[in-house]
């Protein structure tokens, strides 16, 4: 199929689109620099998290009146303390103390969403923005914002990605080399709550580990270099979700017809697209030294 | 002569010095009264089974545990320290060269922009890598490496901020023969050519025997220090294990069998596997 075929009439014509590349593709990029960290600290759990609670940020967002994207923030920003404080103190306490706040967190979402349908009928497709994601209704005031709120991540990594890299080969290395775990650890839930605030604005709140983690565990595979594996990460990322918005524009057309299918699929298909993708050649490298060496024994 | 006696100052070529050392961990009393100085170019091996505190005495040395008693005084210049059990992922984003390149600035903020502090640091890193003998597999995945391979750059990445004291934690466990005399080997070269003192942990004193100067025995809380030759004895030995431990040389070799415990079968075979394998 060729390439006019594929991009259908007005693509980039149209306002709503523009605006859904420019924040998808900052965001793509700015969730695939947190990933990687998120993926060598073993945290994607965390990340997971902070998304899941954003539903509560989210609706409560909306039930006030605000963007989402400022109670995504909001919530993650605490929740993230919460970790900070709860991780430290009693590790053991973690995965108990989090199932219950996503559940109360949860439980909460579904009652600002309930109560914003109530109180404002007109506005049924909140809930499914939330969760799901709502790149093609970014406003054009959100575009700054989104802008200031990435490059406050990248800054934060620019920061620290150094000395996580050397915490990432031990804790005790990196804390003899005078690095302060707790606040490298900070820094990084820091960025990591703006990271999944703006995935949930884009892609939804309960969608955005997948963005999170898939495009940085697609560029782990590819890459041996930190560099190299940041500049992967990201080009995987933008790729599923400027990807995803074409085809989802493209889905006007599609049965059942008339509407478009959610952005938000196609960005997570596509992510588990590249990553399984990226494990067949690996492999297949990886299983010739060895069938080698079996020939010469 | 034993090494009990610190001197009042650091001396020129001492690098750390421990006077008097105690340690408490959760209530209960891990070492006391531990004194040993260690010089540089020297490599002092810090043997004892396992539980005796050798990784306790090495991060109080390091700094990431205060003692409660006694002083430690190190040489300016920092500290290189490789932990136990450094686990290298293989999805861990980093060639050997970059590792070794974290050694050089990996705890400051920031990125390094400059050109002109880039190459110093690949200079650096070169020459770090050409020190441990791990130019040749300085561009692979370090989570691909063999564990003896992954135990060089370590220990090159611990030396690219050159420090005088070098602390090693268990460097030989989990290797296989070849691989330990390897390490071995390297120690005692790295340590005479960059100058640095080399403390290194190992539950077992046989792997050290041709490359230690010193020995700070640990057993019951205590420690016992001294040249190699006066405290690799049968009673010395004998007395800390609180079982019989004979002493014998072999071949130019310093041999030490556990005579009665499990212990001693497990050394005997090594010993034996060993020799079979060098001839």
């Amino acid at each position: 199929m060729s390439l006019g075929g594929l991009i259908a009439p007005g693509f980039f014509s149209n306002g709503p689109v523009r605006a859904a590349l420019l924040t998808g593709g900052v965001v793509a990029v700015v969730t695939a620099v947190v990933g990687i960290f998120t993926v060598l600290r073993r945290q994607s759990f965390a990340g997971h998290t902070l998304g899941e609670v954003g539903t509560t940020g989210g609706s409560a967002a909306f039930l006030a009146g605000v963007n989402p994207l400022w109670g995504f923030v909001a919530i993650a920003l605490v929740a993230a303390g919460a970790i900070e404080l709860v991780g430290v103190r009693r590790p053991r306490q973690r995965d108990l103390a989090a199932g219950l706040v996503l559940g109360a967190g949860l439980g909460l979402a579904a009652l600002f969403l309930y109560l914003g349908s109530v109180t404002s009928p007109a506005s049924g497709g909140a809930s499914t923005s939330i969760l799901f994601g709502s790149i093609f209704i970014i406003g054009p005031s959100m575009v700054s914002s989104i802008v200031a709120l990435s490059a406050g991540a990248l800054a934060l990594i620019a920061l620290c990605g150094r000395r996580m890299l050397l915490v990432s080969l031990h804790p005790d290395l990196a804390a003899s080399r005078g690095v302060r775990l707790r606040l490298v650890g900070a820094i990084y839930l820091l960025a990591l709550a703006i990271a999944v605030s703006l995935a949930a604005e884009t892609i939804g709140a309960v969608l955005a580990t997948a963005l999170l983690v898939g495009p940085p565990a697609t560029a782990l595979r590819l890459t041996r270099r930190p560099g190299r594996a940041l500049v992967a990460a990201s080009l995987v990322g933008v790729a599923a979700v400027w990807l995803g918005i074409l085809l989802s524009y493209d889905s006007y057309t599609w049965p059942p017809a008339g509407r478009t299918w959610p952005v938000s699929f196609f960005v997570v298909a596509l992510v588990l697209v590249f990553y399984l993708a990226a494990q067949l050649p690996v492999r297949r490298l990886r299983a010739r030294p060895r069938a080698r060496a079996r020939g010469e024994v | 002569m034993s090494a009990r006696s610190v001197p009042a100052a650091l001396g020129a070529d001492v690098v750390c010095a421990l006077e008097g050392v105690g340690v408490t961990r959760d209530g209960r009393r891990v070492l006391a009264g531990v004194s040993f100085a260690l010089r540089a170019g020297e490599v002092a091996g810090l043997i004892g089974a396992n539980g005796a505190g050798k990784t306790t005495l090495l991060k109080v040395i390091v700094g990431l545990l205060a003692p409660d008693a006694g002083t430690i005084r190190r040489a300016t210049g920092g500290v290189g320290y490789v932990p136990q059990k450094v686990l290298l992922d293989a999805d861990l984003p980093l060639r050997a060269r970059d590792v070794v390149g974290l050694g050089v600035d990996g705890q400051r903020p920031g990125l390094t922009l400059s050109p002109t502090r880039r190459r110093a640091r690949r200079a650096v890193v070169d020459e770090m890598l050409a020190a441990v003998d791990a130019t040749a597999f300085a561009e692979a995945r370090v989570g691909e490496l063999s564990g003896g391979q992954q135990q060089r750059i370590l220990i090159a990445q611990a030396l690219a901020s050159r420090p005088r004291l070098l602390l090693l934690d268990e460097p030989l466990a989990n290797l296989d023969l070849r691989a330990e005399q390897d390490v071995v080997a390297l120690i005692g070269r790295v340590a005479r050519e960059q100058g640095v003192g080399v403390l290194l942990s190992a539950h077992d004193v046989n792997p050290l025997v041709s490359v230690m100067d010193r020995v700070v025995y640990l057993a019951g809380g205590r420690a016992a220090c001294g040249p190699t030759a006066e405290v690799v004895r049968s009673e010395v030995l004998s007395a800390l294990y609180g079982s019989r431990v004979d002493v014998v040389e072999v071949g130019g070799r310093i041999v030490v069998v556990a005579a009665t415990t499990e212990d001693a079968h497990a050394h005997e075979t090594d010993q034996a596997v060993a020799s079979g394998l060098a001839t």
